[in-house]
């Protein structure tokens, strides 16, 4: 709750930097500012409350999520000083909106009600659709905002149909009630239904196949920095999000009494297949490195779906594939931002070469791609293998198989952006080292080094 | 004192040669290689004093995984063939400049300290790890540093990769499986299950991909000759003489004894894939007109040869095949150093261009010729001793399999001899031939001395090997 007040209230601080005319000091404010969030998030670890007639409500899952969100944030912002070099009147409000962004974050992962369940994923859609259109005189980025509204509100609209539905069975919006009702054995046809609209929501945010058309497009127009939030943070909150959600109000249990559960799971499996193979497959066509990031994220989308199969014991396994996907999202979007700055395109030609020209950044953007596609040391092997673990034990080898067929197939794609990088001959020289955009390469590629070394730090924290 | 010490002397000894700078690197690699071999040398008295050298250690709770290094008698053979042969490679790279030699050098220490975890580990999962890392470095070694056709190699070099990838990833999903039965990953753990007969054959068929691919035994050796000719001479050296072992050693150590009854069901089949192997690899080796390739497919008939030996499940098959790997890769890295020694000079590899050195270097023909002699099997040298206990292992299953088998002398005789005749007889060549220069003739004369001193004396490794051996068989005939 504390956090989630402070979040909000940096983020109005923000905001009066400008009136101030403090913009120099922003970013580094900022990134205090968030690592204060952090440290008091940190120290609510562990306590279970809620707040305001539990519309609230704080776990041991809301803050580890939390906390990753505002570890991925501050590494955004921090990448924000160079991106908006040439926005600075501009810069104070692009910073807030991302901490804004971050209080729906954490609102979503920390909801006791529906009705902040909404709350939260609407500041967070909101600030995207905005962040989206942000380079307002590139026609792509127009095209991306309003491409990203009009998705992003039907699925909002989804979402609140099955708010309606589920209220309509249970008579409220409040978690803990609609769990205890949920144990019934008679149940309103309407509860599951309402919760079928809910998912289906949630999977527009999290682009799962077939609800991923979007994605390419958008990921494209928006500024980079944009799709690297989306492809990141966005992407596992809203994952963490529809956990909660199925998860919280007991989503299993009252379809097992439906004797829908079986249906349940083979939708998760089929949607899981899809989006793996239609992601990867996607991707390999792609010569756009940010829509090939978009097409991989689809596929992550796929993996991490996995884990709603065991729902009952999966939580660490999700929140480390979850850190593990996002730290090399982030790595691999700070070297695109070097690589891409001042370039009207994220063609793969842009990276000829890079491994000669500039072999520190090359190598830490090898890394994440290794990460991505599953090679050990890097965490993504670790949270691929926990994640097949955990579905195999639950029976699931034929998914799994898929899955593996998938890992093969991405590792084309990413390999063809080491191959550029490595043989191809360099085509421009880039001058200037800018420091956070090293810092941040280096400091979340290593993060994902040590998770790969300490997969226990990570994994054991929601057991 | 225990094993973990020469993968902390290579994982130290990659980052300090990255460190030391371009000019420094190669040095720096080789001081580290040699402190390695040093190390496991110590290592093996300790052993042989009946010292425990293993290790076991929590590394992850949940799945439990261990940092586990078993170092029982054919773990440490290969760990010194591992070992002996990084410096011999590093130091026959002397005579080349490479572009951003650190980053090289620091690739082939890296790749040897992983190579040397695959053979150490007794986790299913560090072993997994330790098995794909040692695939990075090679992919940017063949990449960065290889030669040809840029546009070819990337096409070569991607290939080999994803094929491997994609067998050990099977291989992982073969792990996981028996994760799920044993709740452990630790070999004794795994060598204990008694899984059913199917269970058996899929596990064995996952493994088998793998291995099959990074070995290769046909008909998964499509992108071997194209990495071996494609890839700077280093890598050729470090995937022939100690990568491919890495699947040798694999179906003995994993394959066989976590999956003994599909193994005895199906022997003939693998046995014959490995033998058509020998045939196939010598009648290709035959029409080659680039030398490398020439030697990658006599590399492929000579491991079709031991992977039908590990097949056989006999204590002589295992020994003869641990023999044959030692010896294997000495010879083979000796060899494709003749390659690069004649491409230095000469700038080819066309056997078409070459002849007439004979006359003008008499040490280097000496030298080729033992090498050349080697790899054909010459009784007294080590790999008549391999060969020959692996095709007897072969005449005890059926005879028809040895009389196959053994068509890998007389086949190799012919084509390494014509070979040979075209490479280094004939008339006079036109372009000058310096003999071999000291550094050449050091890594060389290493090479024949190991060849000649086992192949007359092989008992300690033998004795090292055979005790270990049987053990793994008792698993594999436990029930």
């Amino acid at each position: 709750m504390n956090t989630l007040i402070a979040i909000t209230g940096l983020g109005i601080f923000c905001l009066l930097f400008e009136i101030l005319n403090f913009r120099k000091g922003i970013v580094p404010f900022t990134i205090l500012g968030l690592l204060g969030v952090l440290a008091l998030n940190y120290y609510e670890f562990g306590s279970t409350a809620s707040y305001y007639n539990n519309m609230i409500t704080v776990s041991k899952f809301s803050t580890a999520f939390s906390s990753l969100f505002i570890i991925l944030t501050i590494f955004l912002v921090a990448l924000s000083h160079n991106f908006y070099e040439n926005h600075q009147t501009k810069i104070s409000d692009y910073v807030a909106i991302k901490v804004f962004l971050l209080a729906g974050a954490v609102a979503m992962v920390s909801f006791g009600n529906l009705a902040m369940f909404f709350l939260g994923i609407e500041i967070l859609s909101i600030a995207l659709y905005v962040l989206a259109a942000s380079d307002r005189l590139n026609i792509k980025s127009n095209e991306a905002g309003m491409k990203y509204f009009l998705m992003g509100s039907f699925a909002s609209g989804i979402i609140l149909f099955g708010i309606c539905l589920i209220y309509g069975a249970m008579g409220t919006f409040d978690v803990t009630e609609i769990y205890e009702s949920s144990l019934s054995a008679e149940l309103p046809i309407w509860f599951p239904i309402g919760m079928i609209l809910m998912t289906i929501g949630m999977f527009f945010k999290i682009a799962a196949v077939p609800f991923h058309f979007w994605a390419p497009d958008v990921y494209e127009g928006s500024p980079a920095l944009t799709t690297a939030l989306m492809s990141t943070l966005a992407k596992i909150v809203a994952m963490a999000t529809l956990y909660k959600l199925v998860s919280g109000l007991n989503l299993i249990p009252s379809l097992e009494n439906q004797d829908l559960l079986g249906t349940f799971e083979h939708i998760i499996v089929i949607i899981s297949i899809a989006s793996m193979t239609v992601g990867n497959i996607m991707a390999l066509r792609q010569v756009n490195v940010k829509r090939m990031l978009a097409f991989s994220g689809i596929s992550h989308a796929g993996f991490m779906l996995m884990t709603f199969l065991t729902i009952a014991t999966s939580a660490g396994v999700l929140l480390y594939y979850a850190a593990a996907y996002a730290l090399a999202g982030i790595a691999a979007f700070s070297v695109i931002l070097y690589v891409c700055k001042n370039q009207d395109n994220e063609d793969i030609t842009n990276f000829h070469g890079l491994g000669k020209t500039n072999p520190l950044l090359a190598a830490i953007l090898t890394g994440s791609l290794l990460s991505m596609a599953g090679i050990p040391i890097f965490s993504g092997f670790f949270a691929k293998l926990f994640l097949f673990n955990q579905t195999i034990q639950s029976g699931y080898i034929a998914l799994v198989i898929v899955a593996v067929i998938n890992s093969i197939i991405s590792v084309g794609y990413y390999f063809k952006l080491i191959l550029a990088m490595y043989s191809k001959e360099p085509n421009e020289v880039r001058t200037g080292k800018p420091f956070l955009i090293y810092a941040v390469a280096i400091v979340s590629i290593t993060l994902n080094i040590v998770l790969g070394l300490f997969p226990s730090l990570v994994l054991d924290l929601l057991s | 004192m225990n094993v973990s010490l020469i993968l902390i002397i290579l994982l130290v000894g990659a980052f300090v040669t990255y460190f030391a700078g371009d000019k420094l690197a190669s040095k720096v690699a080789l001081f580290f290689s040699l402190a390695a071999l040093g190390c496991s040398v110590v290592l093996l008295n300790h052993f042989n004093a009946g010292e425990n050298i293993s290790l076991v250690n929590a590394w992850i709770n949940q799945p439990k995984i261990s940092f586990a290094l078993n170092a029982d008698g054919l773990a440490i053979a290969m760990l010194l063939l591992t070992t002996a042969l990084t410096p011999i490679i590093i130091f026959s790279s002397f005579g080349n400049e490479y572009k951003n030699a650190k980053g090289f050098y620091a690739l082939i220490l890296f790749m040897a300290f992983a190579m040397t975890g695959t053979f150490l580990a007794a986790d299913g999962l560090l072993y997994y790890i330790f098995w794909e890392l040692a695939l990075i470095p090679i992919y940017f070694i063949a990449l960065i540093w290889g030669n040809g056709d840029a546009e070819e190699r990337r096409k070569a070099v991607v290939k080999f990769f994803i094929y491997t990838l994609a067998g050990s990833l099977f291989m992982l999903t073969a792990f996981i499986y028996l994760y799920t039965k044993a709740h452990s990953f630790l070999i004794e753990d795994l060598y204990k299950l008694n899984l059913s007969a199917d269970e058996q054959l899929w596990i064995f068929l996952a493994f088998f991909l793998a291995y099959a691919i990074k070995i290769p035994i046909i008909p998964f050796h499509t992108w071997q000759a194209n990495v071996y000719q494609k890839a700077p001479t280093v890598g050729t050296m470090l995937l022939s003489g100690i990568m491919l072992k890495m699947g040798l050693y694999s179906v003995i150590r994993w394959q066989l004894p976590i999956a003994p009854l599909a193994a005895k069901e199906y022997m003939n089949i693998f046995i014959a894939l490995g033998i058509a192997g020998v045939i196939y690899g010598s009648i290709v080796a035959l029409r080659q007109k680039d030398l490398k390739k020439l030697l990658a497919y006599s590399s492929l008939a000579h491991v079709g040869l031991i992977a039908a030996g590990t097949y056989t499940l006999t204590v002589d098959g295992f020994r003869g095949a641990v023999l044959q790997m030692i010896a294997h890769g000495f010879v083979v890295v000796g060899l494709f150093y003749t390659a690069e020694i004649i491409y230095r000079r000469f700038e080819t590899r066309e056997i078409a261009a070459l002849g007439g050195i004979r006359t003008q270097s008499p040490k280097f023909t000496s030298m080729f010729l033992i090498l050349v002699l080697a790899s054909v099997a010459l009784p007294t040298t080590f790999n008549f001793v391999g060969e020959f206990t692996v095709l007897y292992s072969l005449s005890q299953i059926n005879i028809w399999f040895a009389v196959l088998g053994g068509t890998t002398i007389i086949l190799g005789a012919y084509y390494m001899l014509k070979m040979f005749q075209n490479v280094m007889l004939g008339e006079t060549n036109s372009k000058t031939f310096a003999d071999v220069s000291v550094n050449e003739g050091i890594s060389m004369v290493a090479i024949i001395a190991v060849l000649i001193f086992f192949g007359f004396y092989p008992k300690p490794i033998t004795d090292l090997i055979t005790p270990s051996l049987e053990t793994i068989l008792n698993v594999i005939n436990k029930n």
